[in-house]
Protein backbone atom coordinates (compact mmCIF):
# COMPACT_ATOMS: atom_id res chain seq x y z
CA UNK A 1 0.00 0.00 0.00
CA UNK A 2 2.68 2.21 1.31
CA UNK A 3 3.96 1.19 -1.99
CA UNK A 4 1.31 1.98 -4.76
CA UNK A 5 0.83 5.36 -2.62
CA UNK A 6 4.32 6.12 -3.50
CA UNK A 7 4.00 5.26 -7.28
CA UNK A 8 1.30 7.76 -8.01
CA UNK A 9 2.94 10.58 -5.91
CA UNK A 10 3.81 12.38 -9.14
CA UNK A 11 0.15 11.94 -10.63
CA UNK A 12 -1.72 12.89 -7.52
CA UNK A 13 0.53 16.25 -6.69
CA UNK A 14 1.43 17.46 -10.42
CA UNK A 15 -1.59 19.34 -10.97
CA UNK A 16 -1.44 21.32 -7.82
CA UNK A 17 2.22 22.01 -7.99
CA UNK A 18 2.22 22.81 -11.68
CA UNK A 19 -0.42 25.12 -10.65
CA UNK A 20 1.44 26.36 -7.65
CA UNK A 21 5.07 26.68 -9.52
CA UNK A 22 3.78 28.40 -12.76
CA UNK A 23 1.79 30.24 -11.03
CA UNK A 24 3.73 31.12 -7.81
CA UNK A 25 7.14 30.12 -7.26
CA UNK A 26 8.66 30.94 -10.77
CA UNK A 27 7.09 34.84 -9.90
CA UNK A 28 8.60 34.69 -6.82
CA UNK A 29 11.60 33.94 -7.45
CA UNK A 30 11.82 36.14 -10.47
CA UNK A 31 10.15 39.11 -8.57
CA UNK A 32 13.05 38.50 -6.27
CA UNK A 33 16.04 38.54 -9.16
CA UNK A 34 13.91 41.83 -10.89
CA UNK A 35 14.09 44.10 -8.12
CA UNK A 36 17.66 43.82 -8.11
CA UNK A 37 17.42 44.74 -11.86
CA UNK A 38 16.66 47.29 -14.32
CA UNK A 39 14.14 47.17 -16.81
CA UNK A 40 11.32 47.39 -18.92
CA UNK A 41 10.41 44.17 -20.02
CA UNK A 42 11.47 40.63 -18.11
CA UNK A 43 14.12 39.82 -20.98
CA UNK A 44 15.68 43.03 -21.17
CA UNK A 45 16.56 43.22 -17.48
CA UNK A 46 20.13 44.17 -16.03
CA UNK A 47 21.16 43.65 -13.10
CA UNK A 48 21.90 47.08 -10.90
CA UNK A 49 22.46 45.88 -7.65
CA UNK A 50 20.40 47.75 -4.73
CA UNK A 51 19.90 51.03 -6.55
CA UNK A 52 16.57 50.00 -6.64
CA UNK A 53 15.75 49.45 -3.07
CA UNK A 54 17.88 52.59 -2.54
CA UNK A 55 15.34 54.82 -4.48
CA UNK A 56 12.84 53.25 -2.56
CA UNK A 57 13.93 54.63 0.32
CA UNK A 58 14.30 58.08 -1.41
CA UNK A 59 10.88 57.72 -2.28
CA UNK A 60 9.10 60.02 0.34
CA UNK A 61 5.40 58.86 -0.99
CA UNK A 62 6.95 55.71 0.45
CA UNK A 63 7.97 56.22 3.67
CA UNK A 64 4.80 57.78 3.93
CA UNK A 65 2.39 54.96 2.81
CA UNK A 66 4.92 52.88 5.37
CA UNK A 67 4.29 55.33 8.25
CA UNK A 68 0.66 55.60 7.50
CA UNK A 69 -0.07 51.69 6.96
CA UNK A 70 1.77 50.97 10.33
CA UNK A 71 -0.92 53.80 12.16
CA UNK A 72 -3.60 52.48 10.11
CA UNK A 73 -3.11 48.60 11.37
CA UNK A 74 -2.77 49.45 14.97
CA UNK A 75 -5.28 51.34 15.02
CA UNK A 76 -7.73 49.09 13.42
CA UNK A 77 -6.55 45.61 15.09
CA UNK A 78 -6.97 47.37 18.32
CA UNK A 79 -10.48 48.86 17.50
CA UNK A 80 -11.61 46.10 15.57
CA UNK A 81 -10.40 43.19 18.28
CA UNK A 82 -12.08 44.99 21.11
CA UNK A 83 -15.24 45.93 19.36
CA UNK A 84 -15.62 42.31 18.11
CA UNK A 85 -14.66 41.16 22.09
CA UNK A 86 -17.16 43.10 23.35
CA UNK A 87 -19.71 42.18 20.70
CA UNK A 88 -18.97 38.80 21.35
CA UNK A 89 -19.86 38.90 25.38
CA UNK A 90 -22.74 40.51 24.30
CA UNK A 91 -24.34 37.64 22.70
CA UNK A 92 -23.11 35.16 24.68
CA UNK A 93 -25.80 36.61 27.71
CA UNK A 94 -28.52 34.38 25.82
CA UNK A 95 -30.90 36.91 25.43
CA UNK A 96 -33.73 36.64 22.43
CA UNK A 97 -32.54 37.08 18.73
CA UNK A 98 -28.86 36.17 19.23
CA UNK A 99 -28.47 34.17 16.51
CA UNK A 100 -29.73 36.81 13.90
CA UNK A 101 -27.60 39.32 15.60
CA UNK A 102 -25.02 36.98 14.97
CA UNK A 103 -26.25 36.20 11.37
CA UNK A 104 -26.51 40.40 10.51
CA UNK A 105 -23.37 41.07 11.99
CA UNK A 106 -21.57 38.76 9.97
CA UNK A 107 -23.01 39.67 6.61
CA UNK A 108 -20.60 42.91 5.89
CA UNK A 109 -17.98 39.28 5.14
CA UNK A 110 -20.10 38.83 1.95
CA UNK A 111 -19.45 41.88 0.12
CA UNK A 112 -15.83 42.48 -2.04
CA UNK A 113 -13.23 44.85 -0.72
CA UNK A 114 -13.32 46.86 -3.76
CA UNK A 115 -17.28 47.28 -3.83
CA UNK A 116 -17.33 48.09 -0.16
CA UNK A 117 -15.50 50.85 -0.92
CA UNK A 118 -17.29 52.37 -3.27
CA UNK A 119 -20.49 51.90 -0.92
CA UNK A 120 -18.90 53.26 2.16
CA UNK A 121 -17.46 56.50 -0.21
CA UNK A 122 -20.70 56.84 -1.29
CA UNK A 123 -22.16 56.88 2.46
CA UNK A 124 -19.59 58.60 4.14
CA UNK A 125 -19.39 61.50 1.46
CA UNK A 126 -23.05 61.42 2.00
CA UNK A 127 -22.80 62.44 5.24
CA UNK A 128 -19.90 64.97 5.21
CA UNK A 129 -21.65 66.77 2.68
CA UNK A 130 -23.72 68.43 5.95
CA UNK A 131 -20.30 69.43 7.27
CA UNK A 132 -18.89 71.05 3.60
CA UNK A 133 -16.11 68.22 3.65
CA UNK A 134 -15.07 65.54 1.94
CA UNK A 135 -13.28 61.88 2.22
CA UNK A 136 -10.39 63.62 0.76
CA UNK A 137 -10.42 66.68 2.45
CA UNK A 138 -7.85 65.73 4.77
CA UNK A 139 -5.68 62.37 5.12
CA UNK A 140 -7.03 62.31 8.20
CA UNK A 141 -10.50 61.98 6.75
CA UNK A 142 -9.23 59.05 4.54
CA UNK A 143 -8.19 57.31 7.62
CA UNK A 144 -10.96 57.15 9.72
CA UNK A 145 -12.95 56.77 7.01
CA UNK A 146 -10.70 53.22 6.05
CA UNK A 147 -11.46 52.50 9.61
CA UNK A 148 -15.34 52.67 10.27
CA UNK A 149 -15.12 50.93 6.67
CA UNK A 150 -12.93 47.73 8.45
CA UNK A 151 -15.02 48.25 11.47
CA UNK A 152 -17.99 47.45 9.49
CA UNK A 153 -16.34 45.01 7.47
CA UNK A 154 -14.64 42.87 10.14
CA UNK A 155 -15.97 42.96 13.49
CA UNK A 156 -18.45 40.19 12.51
CA UNK A 157 -16.37 37.97 11.52
CA UNK A 158 -13.95 38.37 14.29
CA UNK A 159 -16.86 38.15 16.40
CA UNK A 160 -17.95 34.98 15.34
CA UNK A 161 -14.06 33.82 16.11
CA UNK A 162 -14.14 34.77 19.50
CA UNK A 163 -18.08 33.68 20.33
CA UNK A 164 -16.57 30.16 19.80
CA UNK A 165 -13.43 30.82 22.23
CA UNK A 166 -16.20 32.05 24.52
CA UNK A 167 -18.76 28.91 24.33
CA UNK A 168 -15.48 27.01 25.27
CA UNK A 169 -14.73 28.29 28.81
CA UNK A 170 -16.44 25.65 30.65
CA UNK A 171 -19.10 27.11 32.73
CA UNK A 172 -17.71 25.91 36.17
CA UNK A 173 -14.70 27.58 35.80
CA UNK A 174 -16.80 31.29 36.15
CA UNK A 175 -18.88 29.54 38.41
CA UNK A 176 -16.20 28.28 41.33
CA UNK A 177 -14.11 32.08 40.91
CA UNK A 178 -17.70 33.73 41.68
CA UNK A 179 -18.12 31.67 44.74
CA UNK A 180 -14.67 32.53 45.69
CA UNK A 181 -15.88 35.84 45.88
CA UNK A 182 -13.97 37.45 42.05
CA UNK A 183 -16.07 40.09 40.75
CA UNK A 184 -16.96 40.75 37.04
CA UNK A 185 -14.04 42.28 36.51
CA UNK A 186 -11.51 39.88 38.20
CA UNK A 187 -13.30 36.95 36.11
CA UNK A 188 -13.09 38.60 32.66
CA UNK A 189 -9.17 39.13 33.86
CA UNK A 190 -8.11 35.66 34.99
CA UNK A 191 -10.96 33.54 33.13
CA UNK A 192 -12.33 34.83 30.31
CA UNK A 193 -9.08 36.36 28.44
CA UNK A 194 -6.48 33.89 29.57
CA UNK A 195 -8.93 31.31 28.37
CA UNK A 196 -9.66 32.83 24.73
CA UNK A 197 -6.01 33.50 24.09
CA UNK A 198 -6.14 31.47 20.94
CA UNK A 199 -8.98 33.58 19.66
CA UNK A 200 -7.03 36.42 20.54
CA UNK A 201 -4.22 35.17 18.85
CA UNK A 202 -6.06 33.85 15.53
CA UNK A 203 -7.92 37.85 15.12
CA UNK A 204 -4.71 39.54 15.79
CA UNK A 205 -3.30 37.77 13.20
CA UNK A 206 -6.21 38.24 10.69
CA UNK A 207 -6.24 41.60 11.66
CA UNK A 208 -3.02 42.77 11.16
CA UNK A 209 -2.28 40.91 8.14
CA UNK A 210 -5.77 41.89 6.69
CA UNK A 211 -4.81 45.58 7.94
CA UNK A 212 -1.08 45.51 6.15
CA UNK A 213 -2.28 44.09 2.51
CA UNK A 214 -5.16 46.40 2.53
CA UNK A 215 -5.68 47.45 -1.36
CA UNK A 216 -9.43 47.02 -2.71
CA UNK A 217 -10.66 49.20 0.05
CA UNK A 218 -8.32 52.10 0.00
CA UNK A 219 -8.29 52.07 -4.05
CA UNK A 220 -11.98 52.43 -3.66
CA UNK A 221 -12.49 54.84 -0.65
CA UNK A 222 -10.02 57.56 -1.34
CA UNK A 223 -7.63 55.94 -4.11
CA UNK A 224 -4.86 57.52 -2.43
CA UNK A 225 -6.57 61.14 -2.34
CA UNK A 226 -5.29 64.11 -1.09
CA UNK A 227 -1.96 63.82 -3.11
CA UNK A 228 -1.09 60.36 -2.29
CA UNK A 229 -1.63 61.18 1.80
CA UNK A 230 -3.99 58.16 2.33
CA UNK A 231 -1.92 55.71 0.45
CA UNK A 232 -1.35 52.78 1.54
CA UNK A 233 2.09 50.33 1.07
CA UNK A 234 0.06 48.24 -1.45
CA UNK A 235 -2.03 51.00 -3.32
CA UNK A 236 1.46 52.74 -3.14
CA UNK A 237 3.26 49.69 -4.83
CA UNK A 238 0.78 49.22 -7.36
CA UNK A 239 0.41 53.08 -8.44
CA UNK A 240 4.54 52.64 -8.81
CA UNK A 241 4.71 49.82 -10.90
CA UNK A 242 1.04 49.69 -13.01
CA UNK A 243 0.33 53.68 -13.52
CA UNK A 244 3.43 54.86 -13.55
CA UNK A 245 4.89 51.91 -14.98
CA UNK A 246 8.34 51.80 -12.59
CA UNK A 247 8.48 48.33 -12.71
CA UNK A 248 11.72 48.18 -10.59
CA UNK A 249 11.17 50.62 -8.61
CA UNK A 250 7.56 48.92 -7.75
CA UNK A 251 8.88 45.56 -7.43
CA UNK A 252 11.87 46.55 -4.83
CA UNK A 253 9.23 48.43 -2.77
CA UNK A 254 7.02 45.25 -3.35
CA UNK A 255 9.71 42.62 -1.68
CA UNK A 256 10.68 45.60 1.23
CA UNK A 257 6.40 45.14 1.78
CA UNK A 258 6.55 41.24 1.98
CA UNK A 259 10.02 41.49 4.43
CA UNK A 260 8.06 43.58 6.56
CA UNK A 261 5.06 41.70 6.58
CA UNK A 262 6.82 38.39 7.15
CA UNK A 263 8.52 40.13 10.13
CA UNK A 264 5.48 41.81 11.57
CA UNK A 265 3.67 38.35 11.38
CA UNK A 266 6.58 36.31 12.91
CA UNK A 267 7.10 38.62 15.74
CA UNK A 268 3.27 38.62 16.54
CA UNK A 269 3.10 34.53 16.35
CA UNK A 270 6.33 34.17 18.84
CA UNK A 271 4.96 36.88 20.98
CA UNK A 272 1.47 35.05 21.14
CA UNK A 273 3.12 31.64 21.25
CA UNK A 274 4.90 32.92 24.61
CA UNK A 275 1.54 33.93 26.20
CA UNK A 276 -0.12 31.00 25.08
CA UNK A 277 1.77 28.50 27.38
CA UNK A 278 2.25 31.44 29.91
CA UNK A 279 -1.45 30.66 30.84
CA UNK B 1 -34.13 40.25 40.61
CA UNK B 2 -36.18 38.59 37.69
CA UNK B 3 -37.18 42.18 36.53
CA UNK B 4 -33.87 43.61 36.88
CA UNK B 5 -32.73 40.69 34.12
CA UNK B 6 -35.83 41.17 32.06
CA UNK B 7 -34.42 45.18 32.04
CA UNK B 8 -30.80 44.04 31.44
CA UNK B 9 -32.48 41.75 28.37
CA UNK B 10 -34.41 44.61 26.42
CA UNK B 11 -31.39 46.77 27.24
CA UNK B 12 -29.09 44.59 25.51
CA UNK B 13 -31.58 43.67 22.50
CA UNK B 14 -31.96 47.55 22.01
CA UNK B 15 -27.87 47.92 21.72
CA UNK B 16 -28.06 44.30 19.48
CA UNK B 17 -30.50 46.27 17.22
CA UNK B 18 -28.66 49.56 16.92
CA UNK B 19 -25.67 47.82 15.79
CA UNK B 20 -27.91 45.30 13.41
CA UNK B 21 -29.23 48.97 11.69
CA UNK B 22 -25.52 49.83 11.57
CA UNK B 23 -24.54 46.87 10.00
CA UNK B 24 -27.73 46.91 7.61
CA UNK B 25 -27.27 50.49 6.63
CA UNK B 26 -25.06 50.13 3.74
CA UNK B 27 -26.90 47.16 2.19
CA UNK B 28 -30.20 49.25 2.46
CA UNK B 29 -28.09 52.13 0.90
CA UNK B 30 -27.16 49.60 -2.41
CA UNK B 31 -30.39 49.01 -3.01
CA UNK B 32 -32.47 52.00 -2.61
CA UNK B 33 -29.84 54.14 -4.68
CA UNK B 34 -30.11 51.47 -7.57
CA UNK B 35 -33.89 52.73 -7.61
CA UNK B 36 -32.66 56.27 -8.63
CA UNK B 37 -31.05 58.32 -11.31
CA UNK B 38 -27.38 59.65 -11.35
CA UNK B 39 -28.89 63.09 -10.65
CA UNK B 40 -30.55 62.15 -7.51
CA UNK B 41 -28.27 59.78 -5.93
CA UNK B 42 -25.49 62.98 -6.39
CA UNK B 43 -27.98 64.97 -4.69
CA UNK B 44 -28.42 63.20 -1.68
CA UNK B 45 -27.78 59.22 -1.54
CA UNK B 46 -29.55 58.65 1.95
CA UNK B 47 -32.94 60.54 0.61
CA UNK B 48 -35.65 58.34 -1.12
CA UNK B 49 -36.21 61.22 -3.44
CA UNK B 50 -36.25 60.08 -6.73
CA UNK B 51 -36.96 56.41 -6.30
CA UNK B 52 -39.12 54.29 -8.77
CA UNK B 53 -39.44 50.71 -10.27
CA UNK B 54 -38.93 52.20 -13.83
CA UNK B 55 -35.84 53.83 -12.52
CA UNK B 56 -34.55 50.33 -11.55
CA UNK B 57 -35.31 49.04 -14.89
CA UNK B 58 -33.31 51.72 -16.56
CA UNK B 59 -30.53 51.27 -14.55
CA UNK B 60 -30.57 47.88 -15.44
CA UNK B 61 -31.32 48.59 -18.87
CA UNK B 62 -28.19 51.12 -18.94
CA UNK B 63 -25.55 48.80 -16.92
CA UNK B 64 -26.58 46.01 -20.08
CA UNK B 65 -26.39 47.75 -22.69
CA UNK B 66 -23.02 49.86 -21.94
CA UNK B 67 -20.91 50.55 -24.86
CA UNK B 68 -17.87 49.21 -23.50
CA UNK B 69 -18.58 45.61 -22.54
CA UNK B 70 -21.87 43.08 -22.38
CA UNK B 71 -22.09 43.25 -18.80
CA UNK B 72 -24.03 39.77 -18.71
CA UNK B 73 -20.87 38.62 -20.24
CA UNK B 74 -19.00 39.63 -17.13
CA UNK B 75 -21.19 37.88 -14.53
CA UNK B 76 -21.17 34.45 -16.69
CA UNK B 77 -17.56 35.25 -16.53
CA UNK B 78 -17.47 35.59 -12.90
CA UNK B 79 -19.47 32.62 -12.63
CA UNK B 80 -17.83 30.40 -14.44
CA UNK B 81 -14.33 31.25 -13.28
CA UNK B 82 -15.11 30.81 -9.68
CA UNK B 83 -17.05 27.41 -10.38
CA UNK B 84 -14.46 25.83 -12.07
CA UNK B 85 -11.54 27.23 -10.05
CA UNK B 86 -13.68 25.86 -6.67
CA UNK B 87 -13.74 21.96 -8.41
CA UNK B 88 -10.10 22.05 -9.64
CA UNK B 89 -9.30 23.36 -6.22
CA UNK B 90 -11.21 21.01 -4.48
CA UNK B 91 -10.60 17.96 -6.43
CA UNK B 92 -6.58 18.69 -7.05
CA UNK B 93 -6.33 20.04 -3.45
CA UNK B 94 -7.53 16.54 -2.11
CA UNK B 95 -5.36 14.94 -4.19
CA UNK B 96 -2.10 16.18 -3.19
CA UNK B 97 -3.10 17.09 -0.06
CA UNK B 98 -3.67 13.11 0.69
CA UNK B 99 -0.53 12.07 -0.69
CA UNK B 100 1.45 14.87 1.47
CA UNK B 101 0.00 13.79 4.05
CA UNK B 102 0.25 10.15 3.75
CA UNK B 103 4.16 10.66 3.22
CA UNK B 104 4.80 12.77 6.40
CA UNK B 105 7.31 11.16 7.30
CA UNK B 106 8.91 11.53 3.99
CA UNK B 107 11.29 14.56 3.17
CA UNK B 108 10.00 15.75 0.23
CA UNK B 109 6.30 15.64 1.51
CA UNK B 110 7.52 17.90 4.31
CA UNK B 111 9.10 19.88 2.06
CA UNK B 112 6.33 20.50 -0.30
CA UNK B 113 4.20 21.10 2.58
CA UNK B 114 6.64 24.15 4.37
CA UNK B 115 6.96 25.65 0.93
CA UNK B 116 2.79 25.91 0.97
CA UNK B 117 3.03 27.18 4.02
CA UNK B 118 5.79 29.76 3.51
CA UNK B 119 3.92 30.70 0.40
CA UNK B 120 0.94 32.05 2.05
CA UNK B 121 2.23 34.89 3.67
CA UNK B 122 3.98 36.22 0.78
CA UNK B 123 1.42 39.35 -0.46
CA UNK B 124 0.23 39.09 -3.81
CA UNK B 125 2.15 42.45 -5.28
CA UNK B 126 5.40 40.39 -4.74
CA UNK B 127 4.69 38.45 -7.65
CA UNK B 128 2.25 40.79 -9.51
CA UNK B 129 4.37 42.12 -12.19
CA UNK B 130 6.46 38.57 -13.14
CA UNK B 131 3.25 36.85 -12.97
CA UNK B 132 2.35 38.36 -15.97
CA UNK B 133 5.12 38.01 -18.13
CA UNK B 134 5.48 34.43 -16.94
CA UNK B 135 1.69 33.69 -17.76
CA UNK B 136 2.77 35.39 -21.50
CA UNK B 137 5.39 33.25 -21.92
CA UNK B 138 3.59 30.08 -20.66
CA UNK B 139 0.81 30.71 -23.10
CA UNK B 140 3.38 31.32 -26.05
CA UNK B 141 5.01 28.31 -25.29
CA UNK B 142 1.51 26.23 -25.11
CA UNK B 143 -0.15 27.91 -27.51
CA UNK B 144 -2.86 29.05 -25.80
CA UNK B 145 -3.47 32.92 -24.19
CA UNK B 146 -3.23 32.60 -20.83
CA UNK B 147 -4.19 36.64 -20.25
CA UNK B 148 -7.53 37.96 -20.99
CA UNK B 149 -8.79 34.84 -21.11
CA UNK B 150 -10.79 32.34 -18.29
CA UNK B 151 -8.36 29.47 -18.37
CA UNK B 152 -5.51 32.13 -17.69
CA UNK B 153 -7.45 32.88 -14.77
CA UNK B 154 -8.72 29.47 -13.43
CA UNK B 155 -5.40 28.46 -13.77
CA UNK B 156 -3.79 31.24 -11.09
CA UNK B 157 -6.22 30.60 -9.05
CA UNK B 158 -5.46 27.01 -8.84
CA UNK B 159 -1.99 27.84 -8.05
CA UNK B 160 -2.63 30.89 -5.41
CA UNK B 161 -5.44 29.02 -3.51
CA UNK B 162 -3.62 26.05 -3.66
CA UNK B 163 -1.45 26.37 -1.06
CA UNK B 164 -4.34 27.58 1.41
CA UNK B 165 -6.36 24.30 0.12
CA UNK B 166 -3.37 21.95 0.63
CA UNK B 167 -3.12 23.47 3.73
CA UNK B 168 -6.36 22.90 5.58
CA UNK B 169 -7.39 19.56 3.60
CA UNK B 170 -3.61 17.81 4.98
CA UNK B 171 -4.82 18.81 8.90
CA UNK B 172 -8.08 16.83 8.03
CA UNK B 173 -6.76 13.91 6.44
CA UNK B 174 -4.53 12.85 8.85
CA UNK B 175 -7.40 12.40 11.04
CA UNK B 176 -8.65 9.88 8.77
CA UNK B 177 -7.94 5.90 9.79
CA UNK B 178 -5.41 4.66 7.97
CA UNK B 179 -7.09 1.51 8.04
CA UNK B 180 -9.70 2.38 5.85
CA UNK B 181 -7.27 2.78 2.93
CA UNK B 182 -5.69 -0.79 4.27
CA UNK B 183 -9.02 -2.33 3.57
CA UNK B 184 -9.34 -1.12 0.41
CA UNK B 185 -6.35 -2.28 -1.04
CA UNK B 186 -6.74 -5.86 0.55
CA UNK B 187 -9.99 -5.33 -1.31
CA UNK B 188 -8.06 -4.75 -4.55
CA UNK B 189 -9.12 -1.17 -4.84
CA UNK B 190 -6.36 1.27 -7.10
CA UNK B 191 -4.74 4.37 -5.13
CA UNK B 192 -6.90 6.27 -7.55
CA UNK B 193 -10.28 3.93 -6.50
CA UNK B 194 -9.41 4.66 -2.74
CA UNK B 195 -8.81 8.14 -2.96
CA UNK B 196 -11.66 9.25 -5.60
CA UNK B 197 -14.22 5.95 -3.65
CA UNK B 198 -13.78 6.33 0.04
CA UNK B 199 -11.04 9.21 0.81
CA UNK B 200 -12.87 12.21 -1.34
CA UNK B 201 -16.37 11.18 -0.05
CA UNK B 202 -14.95 11.41 3.19
CA UNK B 203 -13.40 14.81 2.92
CA UNK B 204 -16.91 16.73 2.65
CA UNK B 205 -17.08 18.56 5.35
CA UNK B 206 -13.90 20.52 5.06
CA UNK B 207 -14.16 20.41 1.13
CA UNK B 208 -16.93 22.73 2.71
CA UNK B 209 -15.31 24.83 4.22
CA UNK B 210 -12.25 25.40 1.71
CA UNK B 211 -14.85 25.80 -1.07
CA UNK B 212 -16.64 28.81 1.32
CA UNK B 213 -13.09 30.59 2.09
CA UNK B 214 -11.74 30.10 -1.76
CA UNK B 215 -15.12 31.38 -3.15
CA UNK B 216 -15.82 34.19 -1.25
CA UNK B 217 -11.77 35.11 -2.37
CA UNK B 218 -12.24 34.85 -5.79
CA UNK B 219 -15.86 35.82 -6.40
CA UNK B 220 -14.81 39.21 -5.29
CA UNK B 221 -11.34 39.36 -6.10
CA UNK B 222 -10.39 42.47 -7.89
CA UNK B 223 -6.66 42.89 -8.44
CA UNK B 224 -5.87 39.29 -10.18
CA UNK B 225 -8.18 39.72 -13.08
CA UNK B 226 -7.89 43.40 -13.42
CA UNK B 227 -4.12 43.03 -14.38
CA UNK B 228 -4.88 39.75 -15.97
CA UNK B 229 -7.58 41.10 -17.99
CA UNK B 230 -6.76 44.51 -18.41
CA UNK B 231 -8.85 47.41 -17.45
CA UNK B 232 -10.11 47.25 -21.38
CA UNK B 233 -10.34 43.95 -22.07
CA UNK B 234 -13.30 41.95 -23.30
CA UNK B 235 -13.58 39.48 -20.79
CA UNK B 236 -14.46 41.25 -17.24
CA UNK B 237 -14.98 39.88 -14.21
CA UNK B 238 -17.66 41.41 -12.16
CA UNK B 239 -15.06 43.77 -9.87
CA UNK B 240 -13.52 44.78 -13.17
CA UNK B 241 -16.75 46.00 -14.68
CA UNK B 242 -17.88 47.64 -11.24
CA UNK B 243 -14.33 49.27 -11.76
CA UNK B 244 -15.09 50.26 -15.58
CA UNK B 245 -18.13 52.45 -14.14
CA UNK B 246 -16.12 54.53 -12.09
CA UNK B 247 -14.79 57.27 -14.69
CA UNK B 248 -11.25 59.20 -13.87
CA UNK B 249 -13.58 62.48 -13.33
CA UNK B 250 -17.32 61.45 -13.16
CA UNK B 251 -18.40 58.36 -11.42
CA UNK B 252 -21.90 57.34 -12.76
CA UNK B 253 -23.55 55.76 -9.38
CA UNK B 254 -26.31 54.85 -10.93
CA UNK B 255 -24.24 52.13 -12.81
CA UNK B 256 -22.08 51.30 -10.18
CA UNK B 257 -24.76 50.55 -7.21
CA UNK B 258 -26.82 48.60 -9.55
CA UNK B 259 -23.55 46.56 -11.24
CA UNK B 260 -22.92 46.30 -7.16
CA UNK B 261 -26.03 45.35 -6.14
CA UNK B 262 -25.93 42.11 -9.10
CA UNK B 263 -22.96 41.40 -7.77
CA UNK B 264 -23.83 41.16 -4.06
CA UNK B 265 -27.45 39.38 -4.49
CA UNK B 266 -25.76 36.25 -5.36
CA UNK B 267 -23.52 35.88 -2.15
CA UNK B 268 -26.63 37.07 -0.08
CA UNK B 269 -28.74 34.58 -1.98
CA UNK B 270 -26.05 31.70 -1.06
CA UNK B 271 -25.67 33.45 2.45
CA UNK B 272 -29.40 32.55 3.25
CA UNK B 273 -29.04 29.14 2.40
CA UNK B 274 -26.50 27.79 3.98
CA UNK B 275 -25.40 30.77 6.73
CA UNK B 276 -24.78 28.10 8.96
CA UNK B 277 -21.95 25.97 7.17
CA UNK B 278 -20.50 29.87 6.30
CA UNK B 279 -19.90 31.12 9.03
CA UNK B 280 -18.77 27.87 10.52
CA UNK B 281 -16.46 27.33 7.68
CA UNK B 282 -15.05 30.46 7.91
CA UNK B 283 -14.56 30.21 11.37
CA UNK B 284 -12.79 26.60 11.23
CA UNK B 285 -10.96 27.84 7.94
CA UNK B 286 -9.11 31.07 10.66
CA UNK B 287 -8.77 28.51 13.10
CA UNK B 288 -6.13 26.21 11.02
Amino acid sequence: MEKSIKKYFPIFVLPTMIAFTIGFIAPFILGIYLSFCKFTTVIDAKFVGLSNYVKAFQDPTFLHAAWYTAAFTVASVLLINVLAFVVAKLLTKGFAGTNIFRTVFFMPNLIGGLILGYIWQLLLNGVLAYFGKTLTYTSAYGFWGLIILMLWQQVGYMMIIYIAGIQNIPGDLVEAAAIDGASKWQVLRYITIPMIMPSITICTFLTLTNGFKLFDQNLALTNGAPSKMSEMLALNIYNTAIRQNNYALGQAKAVLFFIILACVSLIQVRVSNKKEVEM
Amino acid sequence: MKGARRTKNIILGIIGILIAAYVLFPFYLVVMNSFKAQTSIVESPVSLAGASVAQLWENLTKVASNSNFNFWYAFGTSALITVISLVLLAVFGGMAAWVISRNNKKKWATAIYMVFIASMIIPFQVVMLPLISTFRDVGKFVGISMLQSIPGIVFAYCGFGGAMTVFILTGFIKGIPYELEEAASIDGCSPEGTFFRIIFPLLKPVITTVTILNGMWIWNDYLLPSLMLGQNGKVKTLPVAVQAFVGSYVKQWDLILTAALLAILPMIIIFMFAQKQIMSGMVEGAVK
